[in-house]
């Protein structure tokens, strides 16, 4: 039987190929990712133990919950200094300093920390030109800063810190050992000591942290104890290699992350290789019907016939997890090198290695996806009587009642999923849902397929090829139905996306041109190291003294702590003017400027916690100790202001930054926005990374971010897409080996080679086309439905991505067209003799 | 030179070796012959003796390896594929031993396939003709499935006839069939011939199907070594049993 098996295999290895690069490429996919993430977590892990490899001990303060660490001081310093088995110990400031490049822009990086610290002379950083900075107007740069910069030694340069803008002389350069220009692609600066504490921690004589070094004899661990003993419980006091480990662990928590993101994206494009694979078996045994049957009538038993067909899987299955795996390795090498040189992260890869997880899962994976897509074909196979399949070789239209039926009942699971994921929050479940849907319709296709196809043919049969390429693909349902549903998984996933996305920019829209009566907002980009950037209280004074500004107002934010919950606060500068822009309207009590003990808060929330106006609520801010405030008022549900606390002005004094970090501006009538925001703009020259925008320009920011995530997950279905292409190749591929006679006769009666292939660039477009429109159906039914999910959230409205669905039915048009190129050349070139007599 | 009036196919010194060196095989071994308008032909011969190949020359669906095949006013010898493939779809009418229908087309869909990928409108008149000729009328809708082996082929003459080629090639057409469908096939043949002047080439073994032709011709080693002119069937049979002597060595051929 093996023997058999092996043989039959080789025989068909080209119609295999293809079936297999759907395994390869899956498998890739989910190799790849491991690869990837095992390599950068290790680079990431190297990178901090060589930042903290001269760090014996590190002292940082207690870090508790919700509030800011106070800063250590100059006494903690002396005590470490103290400890018998100290040889060194250097008090570190520590802090977010941005530079502002030659073109005025401010440099930024793409996740890598923007920092600056006091020159202690005696970490890893060596000089590489120049000198230390010694006067306060004087700062000596990382190479990679002045790298990317383009700064030189006497050279200025203006940075950010906690204050605004400040202009600093370059007196020197310094790289890590080795030339390297940084540790991690961090872009760092120092000055000295007492202007590092100025701009950085806000305060004198403060750290952030203190290094020790053991001196001879002693070793890490007890000199940590040592250190703990004599400053006492309130410092964190840790190894230089524990510190390591754990900020390596952060980093890489997010890796994981990342990781079981791709790993959901090339479960979609195995999922969709079953489909692929499925179908292949489905034809193959279609086709062996007669070689299954011979075996059978041997004498074979129905076990003998299955294990055959799952042996063949098998064997499959096995090949293409090895070059799935080998690509993979690949793959996420290329990724990493990527990453490292072109991601602006100029990290030091540790070596590319493949672990084990990867091996473990592309083999799981790649067998099990094969073998199960081949077992219900096999087990079709075996109930074949043996007379009957000898008799005639041709598959008879069997009736779709039981599929239908089947498929009807799964999509209902799959929407009751669905609907229970949505109503508890739960991710698995509505994942879970989403693919049994698919499975449901897919199951479905085939009784859509006879009028769908004909429906669509109808509008490219205008010629005889035309007409007989719509006939081929309605010929039979199941194969176009599995082909085209693999399309269809991929375009229902992006469309949905689409859908939630255009109808959150579409709600976001309204509620601009609705409730939002500010004619400029002002805000700090977002930043990936620490918060959004923010702006002094002054200017926010001069805002208001703008000629043609009628109100202005803003807050600083911070999130706050009561009992366990963290929640989100903002201290508004001036309530009404907030009622009055915001549209506020109470529910309970006055909307009226708060006393420094009074909060206020909307309507869910209220009921969430259960307070009303009067209830007492204590809350931890990041400064200080707890504080008890009373809620004065309660306002209607807003889609504008929701989900957060507002606490009067003077708490702002108790969070991380006391500063502005958005305010809203209403002109005086009959002024023009435009001509105000040329106005207040200057104001903000020291702090370049404050934006005045208008309220249409700001609804676009705030909405061009779900471009970026449309884009994201456009790239990562694509590898879907692409199987499923493989797929209508596959399809037609073997559908030209199967009518082989017919195109003979066609050509024989006089069909041009032109036209044999227009008839196959039909038919697949027939089929992919098909696929489209399943999958803009499907996208469009998820769409909806999450869209009425989160109604809650403030999506509001529902909006239809219409040109983008245009896009991607062009774009299913476009890949028939390519996927019939091969076949169609193939059948072309068929010698028209040869095919006739083709048995 | 051409095929001039009166004949619609000509076969010039033809010759058609498959293979090479050793393996070799000379299937047609300088086979000239004239095939006259309007007349029904035979081509008889052993298994192997080159009937096939001969056909697939003149048709254009083969090229030679030596001589010129001509299509009525048309050179075939020489013609790349996009005009081979105008030749066979404007002047030559095929009808193969099986399998000669779409399945997924309905009969007259067949029947006016050549017309169809040629863009070309259906005469009528003519197809009125030529469906009561075959008889197909109630059956014009039906799937080939749906049809007997004789009306598949009855499909299959009426789909050969329908764009009035220069010539219709019959690769044994009745050899799938019983004799009532087979002489019901033959009859509309040689009515095709007589009644609208239609030119029929026939290959087949069967002497009875053979006797239905004006001409028949004996084929042997790729070459014509006899042939007839409308013989009965046990004339037929005789030279057939003649054909087989070993000393039957193209001695005589007569005619050419
Ligand atoms: N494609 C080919 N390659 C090699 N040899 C071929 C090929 N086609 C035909 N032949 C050989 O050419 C010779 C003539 O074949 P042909 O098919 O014309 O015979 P035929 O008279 O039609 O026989 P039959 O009555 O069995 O159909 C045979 O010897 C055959 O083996
Ligand atoms: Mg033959």
């Amino acid at each position: 039987m093996l023997k058999a098996t092996i043989k039959s295999l080789l025989s068909r290895k080209l119609r295999l190929v293809l079936s297999a690069l759907a395994v390869v490429l899956g498998v890739m996919f989910v190799s790849g990712s491991f690869v990837l993430t095992d390599t950068l977590q290790r680079s990431f892990t190297d990178l901090f133990s060589s930042a903290y490899a001269d760090v014996d001990v590190s002292v940082s303060p207690k870090q508790e919950k919700g509030k800011q660490p106070e800063p250590l001081t100059a006494q903690a310093v002396e005590d470490v200094k103290s400890v018998p088995g100290v040889a060194s110990a250097v008090g570190n400031v520590q802090g977010s300093a941005r530079a502002i490049g030659k073109n005025g822009k401010v440099i930024t990086t793409s996740g890598a920390p923007r920092f600056g610290a006091n020159w202690t002379g005696n970490g890893q950083e060596k000089i590489r030109d120049g000198r230390a900075p010694q006067a306060d107007d004087e700062v000596i740069l990382g190479a990679y800063l002045a790298t990317t910069g383009g700064f030189k030694v006497g050279d200025e340069v203006s940075v950010l810190t906690l204050e605004p803008k400040k202009t600093f002389k370059v007196t020197g350069v310094y790289d890590y050992a080795g030339g390297r220009e940084s540790l991690g692609g961090e872009l760092s600066m120092a000055f000295t000591e007492p202007v590092a504490q100025q701009l950085l921690l806000g305060q004198k004589d403060a750290y952030s942290s203190i290094t020790a070094t053991a001196a001879q004899g002693t070793s890490d661990e007890a000199l940590r104890d040592a250190v703990a003993a004599k400053l006492g419980s309130a410092y964190d006091v840790k190894t230089g290699e524990t510190l390591a480990k754990e900020q390596a662990d952060q980093i890489n928590e997010g890796l994981k992350f990342f990781n079981y993101v791709l790993l959901g994206f090339a479960g979609i494009a195995l999922f969709v290789g079953v489909f692929i694979i499925l179908n292949t078996f489905s034809i193959i045994v279609a086709q062996r019907t007669r070689e299954l049957a011979l075996l059978r009538s041997m004498g074979a038993s129905r076990g003998q016939v299955i294990s055959s067909v799952v042996l063949e899987a098998l064997v499959i299955g096995l090949i293409a997890s090895v070059v799935g795996l080998g690509a993979g390795v690949g793959v996420g090498a290329l990724l990493a090198t990527i990453f490292s040189s072109f991601g602006g992260t100029n990290l030091e890869l540790a070596g590319i290695g493949v672990p084990m997880t990867a091996v473990i899962s592309s083999f799981a994976v790649g067998m099990i996806v094969t073998v199960v897509a081949a077992v219900m074909p096999a087990l079709r196979a075996s109930r074949i009587a043996p007379v009957a399949a000898m008799r005639e070789a041709a598959t008879p239209d069997r009736p779709l009642t039981k599929i239908t039926v089947t498929g009807a009942l799964v999509l209902a699971a799959g929407g009751t999923a669905l609907g229970l994921g949505f109503a508890q929050a739960s991710l698995p479940l509505i994942f879970g849902g989403i693919l049994v849907a698919l499975v449901g319709v897919a199951l479905l296709t085939p009784v859509l397929a006879k009028p769908m196809v004909s429906l669509i043919g109808r509008l490219l049969s205008w010629s005889m090829p035309g007409l007989l390429g719509r006939r081929n693909s309605s010929r039979n349902p199941r194969r176009t139905a599995i082909t085209a549903a693999a399309l269809m998984v991929g375009i229902s996933l992006i469309t949905g996306v689409s859908v939630v996305l255009t109808s959150a920019t579409k709600s976001i829209e309204k509620l601009a041109s609705g409730q939002l009566r500010t004619d400029l907002i002002i805000s700090g980009e977002g930043q990936f190291d620490g918060q959004p950037a923010t702006f002094q209280r002054e200017v926010l004074t001069q805002v208001e003294k703008t000629d043609g500004v009628s109100a202005a107002f803003g807050w600083a934010s911070d999130g706050v702590l009561q009992g366990d919950d963290r929640m989100f606060a903002a201290a508004v500068t001036d309530v009404p003017a907030m009622k009055s822009m915001f549209a506020l309207q109470p529910k309970d009590g006055e909307i009226a400027p708060l006393r420094d003990d009074q909060i206020a808060l909307p309507e869910d929330l209220a009921t969430e916690k259960g307070w009303s106006v009067g209830s007492t609520v204590t809350l931890q801010l990041a400064k200080g100790e707890p504080r008890t405030f009373t809620v004065a008022f309660v306002w209607l549900k807003s889609q504008v202001l929701q989900g957060a606390l507002v606490l009067p002005e003077s708490a702002a004094s108790s969070f991380r930054s006391n500063q502005i970090g958005q305010a809203f501006v209403q002109v005086d009538q009959g002024v023009a926005a435009a001509d105000v925001q040329k106005r207040v703009e200057p104001l903000f020259a020291d702090n370049p990374e404050i934006t005045v925008q208008d309220r249409s320009a700001f609804v676009k920011q705030t909405t061009s971010q779900f471009d970026t995530v449309l884009l994201m997950i456009q790239i990562l279905l694509a590898l879907a897409i692409l199987i499923a292409v493989l797929g209508v190749i596959n399809t037609l591929a073997l559908s030209v080996i199967e009518r082989t006679r017919e195109l003979g006769l066609l050509r024989a009666i006089g069909m041009r080679r032109a036209q044999v292939m227009r008839m196959i660039t039909v038919e697949s477009v027939v089929i992919s086309v098909f696929g489209a429109v399943l999958g803009l159906l499907v996208g469009l039914a998820l769409g909806v439905a999450t869209v009425q999910a989160l109604k809650d959230q403030g999506i509001s409205e529902i909006g239809f991505p219409w040109a983008t669905m245009v896009q991607y039915l062009v774009v299913a048009a476009v890949v028939g067209v390519v996927a019939a190129i091969l076949p169609a050349i193939r059948a072309a070139r068929l010698n028209v003799l040869d095919a006739i007599a083709y048995e | 030179m051409s095929a001039s009036d009166g004949v619609a196919a000509r076969a010039v010194d033809v010759w058609k070796t498959y293979g090479s060196g050793d393996a070799a095989v000379t299937a047609l071994a300088g086979v000239s012959v004239d095939l006259e308008k309007s007349r029904f032909t035979a081509i008889m011969g052993p298994s192997g003796s080159g009937k096939s190949t001969l056909m697939h020359c003149l048709a254009g669906l083969d090229d030679v390896t030596r001589g010129e095949v001509w299509v009525g006013d048309t050179k075939v010898t020489g013609l790349k594929d996009r005009g081979l493939t105008d030749l066979r779809r404007d002047k030559v009418g095929f009808i193969f031993q099986q399998f000669n229908l779409l399945p997924t087309l309905t009969a007259e869909e067949n029947i006016t396939l050549p017309l169809s990928i040629g863009g070309k409108k259906v005469d009528r008149e003519w197809f009125d003709v030529v469906i009561e000729t075959v008889g197909l009328r109630d059956r014009l809708s039906h799937r080939p499935t749906q049809l007997s082996g004789g009306q598949q082929q009855r499909v299959a003459c009426a789909r050969a006839l329908v764009s009035r080629p220069e010539v219709v090639f019959a690769d044994e057409p009745t050899g799938n069939l019983d004799s009532q469908s087979g002489a019901e096939v033959l009859a509309f043949l040689r009515k095709s011939a007589h009644e609208f002047g239609q030119t029929i080439v026939m290959v087949t073994h069967d002497p009875n199907a053979a006797s239905y032709a004006d001409r028949v011709i004996f084929l042997k080693d790729g070459h014509i070594v006899r042939e007839l002119l409308s013989p009965t069937a046990d004339e037929v049979l005789d030279t057939m049993k003649h054909l087989d002597a070993p000393d039957f060595e193209h001695s005589a051929v007569p005619g050419a």
